[in-house]
């Protein structure tokens, strides 16, 4: 779960990191008032989970009220590479003279976590992963005894930060890693961490990402959930409980198993199709399930026909055929053409109870994808 | 022969009063794996499908003299089991349980480090010696003896390709599911090179799939230190990068690692073919055998 900058900003503050005066609006008024309050220069920002915000005009530097003004009524309710903005975060524009980046992630190659500082901080830090990764200090963490005092020291000395600073982007750093193994954060990022004139070291962005398997724990951040679904399928998903990826294709996949069902998607491309979706509906496959699933996908315009894969293990396939059947039988009509191929335990049993009026039965995987390719393609 | 587990392999059920650890230890047991005890906290004496169950692992492994345990836990408690597990002398722990927080992970992989007990998963079906034994979820009806060796990060494409292989009457040594999480405990690389070291096993089956950088270790390794042939599989060509494809593990990240382009290049360079589908796979078996 990713928080928003304005709610990371508020978690890092809590836990001391320096941050500048901000606030939140949703509208040009607020905006304004804000803005009037912090004092000008002040930095207006689509609070959207986007990366680049800045290159995109998300984020705008204004210097007057009717400059305030102005961004609010660009940035509120624009259309940022897909998601609507309806709030920004009102924030005081900080002098800076460097601009540096600090983060804490998994190294899942390590299995540790790992603290990273550079000094060449900023929008282009991608590329400076990419391409000339040594200007990245990297110190793994022992998990069991947390980041200790010195390795921070190390990270900033190694990445060749100044000294005035050094001590004042440790203590930073320190703090980054706690709160990132406090919070069960996947990341905890700040880019840029600027310096000052003064040689102050201020937080101008905040990254915060929540691991989802451990919100259980984490009652307080779960609330924060505000991940706007990028279209209404992906919503509807999330309420059904289904691991769901919409895709531009049209021929709709579902199956049981992550590694099954990205089988199903490649197998699909491979026959010359184009995958509509990524939709694992787990473990057995119980009729309301199945129902649910099926729903998911009619309702995918773009879809034009839908092959159904289901490997039965300890899930008999005589019952998942009957689950199928009772799962169709819920529809008036079949809106687009389904071909279900069964496997594993029973799962000839499971064929002959299948209803052939209603769905297209094939025996393998390769022959449900072939056809399910070709009633697409069909249809259009 | 086959790697890690076989028919003396004496298994304790974590976890064996919930309803999956229930369900599958009676599945174990037809299979015919010797499940001698279960362990649930607070229930010690009382007995589930005919298995005494214990309060604390330490209490099943010494009273039932136990090499292996199969964790069925929940995720909020499932490294605590995990870690329980370690403490005391088993050989092998096959951890099933999904969703476990991964900083939980990060200090059982820390842990592991410090002791001589191997660890499965988690996120995993588990292993099964077909014939044998089987500690986990797989469906023992699907397997069949011989000499094939099967390695995965995912359940349901280990069962197709099984079944691809098994309708061609090519039997397995040993199949192990290594789990779809980010971080695990035993990897691509110890279960190749269990299987390269077992004289049973005359060619290896390695399914991968998008995210990390663990197959491309594993090509490494297999181009360097294996005699034994394998043939691959990559599932996750048409993934998208940023979207997390059902396992946790499985994400294309946003700076372009772990793609299935690179585990195919990286593994075809090591000599492994890859097939396009799992028939392919299943085609290539034929012509390493």
């Amino acid at each position: 779960m990713r928080l928003h900058e304005y709610q990371a900003k508020d978690v890092f503050a809590d836990a001391g990191v320096p941050t500048p005066p901000s606030a939140l609006a949703t509208t040009v008024d607020e905006v304004v008032e804000h803005a009037e309050d912090i004092g000008y220069p002040v930095a207006v920002k689509a609070q959207v989970h986007v990366g680049g915000r800045g290159k995109a005009g998300g984020i705008k530097l204004v210097e007057n009220a009717e400059e305030a003004r102005e961004a609010a009524e660009d940035i509120l309710g624009m259309d940022l590479k897909g998601y609507h903005v309806d709030k920004v975060l009102v924030e005081g524009a900080v002098d800076f003279k460097n601009e540096l980046y600090v983060g804490v992630t998994m190294d899942r190659g390590e299995g540790k976590p790992v603290a990273m500082v550079s000094t060449q901080g900023g929008v282009n830090i991608e590329e400076v992963a990419a391409e000339n990764p040594e200007a990245i200090a990297r110190e793994h963490i022992d998990p069991a005894f947390g980041m200790h005092p010195y390795q921070a020291r190390k990270a900033v000395y190694d990445a060749g930060v100044p000294n005035a600073v050094a001590r004042d982007v440790a203590s930073v750093l320190t703090t980054l890693y706690d709160l990132w193994e406090n919070n069960d954060a996947s990341d905890a990022e700040i880019n840029p961490l600027m310096i000052t004139e003064d040689d102050e070291v201020i937080a101008a962005d905040a990254v915060l990402n929540v691991d989802d398997d451990a919100l259980f724990r984490h009652p307080d951040l779960a609330e924060m959930e505000d991940e706007a679904a990028e279209d209404d399928l992906e919503a509807k998903a999330n309420e059904y409980g289904f691991d769901y990826v919409r895709l531009d294709g049209n021929v709709g996949i579902i199956g049981n198993g992550a590694g099954l069902v990205m089988t199903t998607l490649d197998l699909v491309d491979y026959y010359g199709g184009k995958p509509a979706n990524f939709l694992d509906i787990g473990g057995g496959a119980k009729a309301e399930r199945v129902v649910n699933a099926l729903d998911m996908v009619f309702s995918d315009d773009n879809v034009d026909a839908v092959v159904f894969n289901i490997f039965g293990g300890i899930t008999r396939g005589d019952e998942v055929a009957k689950g199928i059947n009772e799962a169709l039988g819920q529809f008036d009509e079949i809106p687009k053409p389904v071909v279900v191929r069964l496997a594993g335990t029973n799962a000839e049993e499971g064929r002959e109870i299948l209803n052939d009026e209603l769905v297209t039965v094939e025996e393998t995987l390769e022959g449900a994808v072939q056809r399910t390719v070709e009633y697409a393609e069909d249809e259009q | 022969m086959s790697i890690l587990v076989d028919e003396d392999t004496r298994v304790v059920v974590q976890g064996i009063t919930g309803g999956e650890g229930k369900f599958h230890t009676e599945q174990m047991i037809e299979y015919g794996t010797n499940v001698v005890a279960g362990t649930s906290p607070g229930k010690g004496g009382q007995e589930v499908a005919g298995v005494p169950v214990y309060d604390t692992v330490e209490e099943a492994v010494e009273e039932e003299d136990a090499d292996a345990s199969v964790v069925f836990v929940p995720p909020a408690f499932a490294a605590d089991a995990i870690f329980e597990a370690l403490d005391t002398d088993l050989d092998l722990v096959v951890a099933i349980t999904e969703g476990i927080p991964t900083q939980d992970m990060a200090k059982v992989n820390k842990r592991l480090d410090e002791v001589d007990t191997r660890l499965q998963g988690p996120n995993c079906p588990g292993i099964i010696t077909p014939g044998e034994s089987k500690l986990g979820i797989l469906p023992g009806n699907i397997f069949s003896e011989g000499n094939v060796g099967l390695v995965s990060r995912s359940g349901t494409l280990t069962y197709q390709v099984v079944d691809s292989l098994t309708q061609r009457g090519i039997g397995q040594t040993t199949a192990i599911g290594i789990g779809g999480d980010p971080i695990i405990g035993t990897s691509f690389i110890d279960a190749l090179e269990a299987f390269e070291n077992d004289p049973e096993t005359d060619a290896v089956v390695m399914c991968g799939e998008i995210g990390g950088e663990d197959e491309e270790e594993a090509a490494a390794y297999i181009a360097e230190h294996m005699d034994t042939p394998v043939a691959g599989f990559i599932a996750g060509r048409t993934a998208p990068p940023g979207k997390r494809m059902g396992h946790a593990g499985a994400i294309v990240s946003g700076s372009g690692t772990g793609t299935a382009e690179s585990k195919i290049d990286a593994l075809n360079e090591a000599g492994v073919p890859v097939g396009d589908t799992p028939e392919e796979v299943a085609d290539n078996v034929e012509d390493l055998l």
